[in-house]
């Protein structure tokens, strides 16, 4: 499934958030999109998801714009991950597995067998089958992120949103999380704050800078210093690392930087 | 599943075989079903009559109709308790709480005081308490959402201005008014009372209850998915704009029927899902039904002690409800699982 967003000016409250953002996710593809905190990432996604309609533009899965599609013919289409927002209701995680299920059902349906199998094989693949009964508060971020994934499969979408997957997870999850994501199979759009995962995983990038994408291409092209202090406001040595052959960043701090310099200045 | 409602259903004839019996004049159980079924126009041939006609008069005029309206407006506060909380994503609302309840007895009150929506006939009084409890909740639920969705500060704030401002605007309209308007006391719109239940009055209450139960129960995953944030709950297929709109138009119209009838009686629609939730979790499948059974039960047996603890005065019944909820709030206050909103879990 294609997703194609043409020249789309978004705003709140009168404040014109994004402009004119264009991009491209074609069948298959893992695409990150990364930027600084309040740069549109999140808006951007939102508008994707149909939460902010855009002023202008358009935003179509493959021939359908998807202002034009119900709620529910969009939720067979699209799946989304959102980061993962106080929830006060306690439901089980197979409670949780089965909303997915919603876009696929009329009302009154009730959930059948096939249902359920649907819900026990995403969360096998997710690695949480022996969860299902758990509730959903007792999760640490890692399992959540996953059990949220696994509703995401179980919507049988062929595209597949993620806003910042692996926000405050432990290194470990990070990588399990993203693991998982990668080996599904499925086009994927997500946004990143992590340049190194965005590297790691990521077919092809987008960076965004006050609204407006700046750069894209893949992270060979994309992750060099120069774009990256443009964008992040950043000193940076990107390597390409030995043994996986993906590009690597190496941040320096402030206060090294000073040091180094005040060294330059006494050797001269 | 089936097993928790067979056995509240149980419960509730139990209930009201028992509360029918309970008053100044003791009658048998065995008596009471005997009655029953000899004014049903199926089963009354059967039935030999071996009872007074006062105590024909005092079972089924009076007493049967009042607990039937127990159990109606038990089931009705639990379910839009169930219905507002899903609404605003936050399991502290209940009509009584944020004020809907007092929008409609203010819009109950002006339709005695002024004839209002006389065209409607019996019906106005429904009417203007639907009309009240509209406003009411779409001023909450605006005020609550301004600048950040979802603040459990603002939407209790929102609710505690507009219900102090309503119950006053119902006073004011309460003794202003010259008495000879038959208009109901003070109390009866504060506290609530089942004093008011006759067989005539019970149809609309019942077909409403019934009737947005069934709606809410066709609709369950979108009020699953709604606890799961709105937006989120838009990713999952709910249509939110318009499902936000039929959860305002049944919590008011359940609200407005409810009061109108009863009174505003407060904390069934706090304390029973809460319950619930706790004995079969979040699933609004469960949730639904099994609060409407329980609050049916707990309703009729609040009015029981209303109508006996100090016989033959009678309480007003949220006297009863308040004594039981002031504490079931501050159980949940000090529950530690419960953060207000859920922040900081």
């Amino acid at each position: 499934m294609n997703l194609n967003v043409e020249n789309i000016t978004v705003g709140l409250e009168n404040k014109t958030i994004l402009h004119n953002v264009s991009l491209t996710v074609r069948s298959g593809e893992f695409v990150g999109l990364i930027g600084p905190n309040g740069s549109g990432k999140s808006t951007l996604l939102k508008s994707i998801y149909r939460v902010l309609k855009p002023y202008s533009g358009l935003i179509s899965l493959d021939d359908d714009n998807v202002y034009q599609l119900s709620a529910r013919q969009n939720a067979q289409r699209m799946a989304v991950v959102r980061q993962e927002s106080s929830v006060e209701f306690d439901f089980t995680v197979m409670e949780i597995v089965m909303m997915g299920r919603s876009p696929h059902k009329r009302l009154f349906q009730t959930d059948t067998t096939a249902d359920s199998r649907i819900c026990e094989e995403s969360l096998e693949r997710v690695g949480m089958q022996a969860y299902a009964e758990r509730s959903f508060f007792s999760l640490s971020g890692g399992e959540k992120q996953r059990v949220l994934i696994a509703r995401a499969l179980v919507q049988q979408a062929e595209f597949l949103v993620l806003d910042e997957p692996t926000n405050h997870l432990d290194v470990r999850y990070q990588l399990q999380v993203m693991d998982l994501v990668k080996t599904l199979g499925i086009t994927v759009f997500s946004s990143l704050h992590d340049l190194n995962i965005a590297a790691m995983y990521c077919d092809r990038l987008y960076v965004i800078r006050d609204g407006e994408l700046v750069a894209s291409g893949t992270p060979d092209e994309v992750l060099e210093p120069g774009l990256i202090r443009d964008v992040f406001g950043v000193e940076t040595e990107v390597i390409t690392h030995p043994r996986t052959g993906k590009k690597h960043v190496y941040f320096f701090s402030e206060a090294l930087r000073n040091e180094q310099s005040r060294q330059e200045v006494k050797a001269l | 599943m089936p097993f928790i409602i067979v056995a509240l259903l149980i419960g509730l004839l139990v209930s009201i075989t028992f509360a029918v019996t309970l008053g100044s004049v003791e009658i048998k159980p065995a008596t009471v079903w005997k009655i029953a079924l000899s004014n049903l126009p199926l089963t009354n041939q059967w039935i030999e009559v071996d009872w007074s006609k006062g105590e024909q008069t005092i079972i089924w005029d009076i007493r049967f109709p009042r607990v039937l309206l127990g159990a109606v407006v038990g089931a009705g506060l639990s379910v839009v308790g169930v219905a507002i909380q899903s609404l605003v994503r936050n399991s502290l609302a209940d009509p009584y709480i944020l004020g809907v309840s007092s929008g409609a007895s203010a819009g109950a009150t002006l339709v005695i005081l002024f004839g209002a929506f006389s065209m409607y006939g019996q019906f106005a009084l429904s009417f203007g308490a639907f009309t009240g409890a509209l406003v009411s909740i779409l001023l909450i639920f605006t005020l609550s959402r301004i600048g950040g969705q979802n603040s459990t500060v603002r939407l209790l704030m929102a609710g505690i201005a507009i219900s102090a401002i309503l119950s006053a605007i119902t006073s004011l309209i309460i003794f202003s008014a010259p008495n000879e308007h038959g208009i109901r006391s003070v109390l009866f719109w504060m506290s609530g009372s089942l004093a008011g239940g006759k067989w005539e009055y019970l149809t609309i209450p019942t077909l409403i209850v019934v009737i947005c139960l069934i709606v809410l129960l066709a609709q369950y995953r979108s009020l699953n998915a709604m606890l799961m944030g709105e937006e989120s709950a838009g990713t999952l297929g709910v249509n939110t704009v318009q499902f936000r709109k039929l959860l305002l138009v049944i919590t008011a119209l359940l609200t407005g029927v409810i009061v109108s009838i009863s009174g505003a009686i407060g904390f069934v629609g706090l304390m029973m899902p809460h319950i619930v939730r706790v004995i079969v979790g979040s699933d609004h499948r469960r949730v639904l039904p099994v609060s409407a059974l329980l609050g049916a039960i707990f309703l009729i047996w609040a009015d029981v002690i209303a109508r006996l603890a100090f016989a033959p005065e009678e309480l007003p019944i949220g006297i009863i409800t308040a004594l039981c909820g002031g504490p079931f709030f501050i159980w949940l206050m000090l529950r530690s699982s419960y953060s207000f909103g859920g922040s900081g879990r």
